[in-house]
């Protein structure tokens, strides 16, 4: 070290020789990789005694995990039949959850101005449960995305292997199928309906933000898979997915942290309960289930689309 | 009232023979398709709960969507094992193929 300082200080050495010497030196190329690999493994495989090596390896380790998976699920069956000889009988009032369920069944249409209490509870009393549901679902779509997203530099195709361009999407494309596209044709648009239909009615029947959120993702899903990408593309692009995936979780956010901050008696106040049973009412659970049923529906887009092509589109 | 109990044991006993024979099958598709077939028994049985809610979620994501992202997943998987297949052979037996 000190002798290498010493010769700089005399101007012996110049700093930049070995960078430049690194760049010199060239990417090891991937074919002479590939073929190194294939003679190791080569020689591995022509070994004479290799079989008998691997059969006696795979005979222990099946013999191992076999037990193991035995003992696991026999121990995971005797715990969930113990819990469930404690649960209470079906149909039986539970003496630990009682009030809670008293208050419910009792005040709940008066309080939320929902006739379906199960939608009441969810995004009424329990609003930020829902709230965090809703966040999962975005933290798997956007896990999705960091998993399966396919980057610029590899869709211009500098390290693309061989048998991904070959057989991308059109290999496998439906999208010319005249059954298809006359179901979709057909299905599509009362899909749609069925999910619109069940969103807004989330308050005063079996339905809401997640059921009716799903059946709209599953109609896009069907729409992508009978026109193709492109018609999709057109609309619906990874930008107006996340703007609409932000504005309806912070919509969400931002109504809901304020009621509660404000003791459960600030926005509900300014909305009119309406009467129990019409469209408009319940206050802010409609508004609240168009947002997580938004959510929902793009979630499951973007995950069809991902997989199947490792983008959303319009980037 | 005995009807329905008898309906809801068969489905319940479907349900079993479901749960079972999604980890015995060998066949990736087949197993797929038993689960899917295994949400729409439960998506019945939900019903029978009288709890609709559940029976139109289950319904939509796991008969539906959560179905067709395993079928997804099992194409890309055969993909990119017969290009593995190809890639594995030498150039002659690739020009052969």
């Amino acid at each position: 070290m000190k002798e290498w300082f010493t010769r700089w200080l005399n101007g012996d050495l110049e700093l930049l020789e070995h960078v430049s010497d690194a760049s010199e030196i060239p990417d090891s190329p991937r074919e002479e990789l590939k073929t190194k690999r294939k003679e190791f493994r080569q020689r591995i495989y022509d070994r004479p005694d290799m079989d008998s090596i691997i059969r006696a390896e795979q005979k222990g380790f099946l013999a191992i995990y076999h037990t193991i998976a035995i003992i696991s699920c026999v121990v995971l069956i005797g715990v969930l039949l113990f819990t469930v000889a404690h649960l209470p009988r079906y149909g039986e009032e539970n003496p630990y959850t009682m009030e809670v369920v008293e208050r419910y069944v009792e005040h709940g249409v008066e309080e939320t101005g929902a006739v379906n209490i199960v939608a009441g509870m969810i995004l009424d009393y329990r609003a930020f449960d829902t709230l965090g549901e809703s966040h999962v679902l975005f933290t798997a779509l956007v896990c999705v995305m960091i998993l399966l997203k396919l980057d610029k530099k590899t869709i211009r195709g500098g390290y693309l292997d061989s048998y991904y361009t070959v057989k991308q999407d059109t290999y496998f494309d439906v999208s010319k199928d005249t059954i298809i596209r006359l179901a979709g044709t057909v299905l599509v648009p009362c899909i749609v309906l069925f999910g619109i239909y069940v969103l807004l009615n989330g308050q005063n029947g079996p339905g809401g933000g997640f059921s009716g959120g799903a059946i709209m993702g599953a109609a896009l899903i069907m729409f992508a898979t009978a026109f193709g990408f492109d018609r999709m593309d057109r609309v619906f692009t990874e930008k107006v997915l996340s703007l609409t995936v932000f504005f309806s979780l912070s919509f969400y956010c931002f109504a809901k942290g304020y009621v509660f901050f404000t003791g459960a008696n600030g926005l509900d106040n300014h909305i009119p309960k309406g009467i129990p049973g019409a469209i408009l009412s319940g206050g802010l659970i409609l508004p609240l289930d168009i947002a997580v049923g938004m959510v929902v529906a793009c979630t499951m887009y973007g995950f069809y689309s991902l997989f199947k092509r490792g983008s959303i589109g319009g980037a | 009232m005995e009807m329905k109990l008898i309906f809801r044991v068969i489905l319940l006993i479907l349900l079993i023979i479901c749960a079972i024979s999604v980890n015995l099958t060998r066949n990736l598709l087949q197993a797929v398709i038993i689960f899917m077939s295994y949400s729409s028994i439960m998506c019945i049985l939900w019903i029978l709960m009288e709890s609709p809610d559940l029976a139109i979620t289950e319904a939509a994501v796991g008969a539906g969507v959560s179905g067709i992202l395993f079928l997804m997943t099992l194409k890309k998987v055969r993909q990119e094992e017969e290009a593995q297949k190809t890639e594995n052979k030498l150039p002659d037996e690739r020009k052969e193929a």
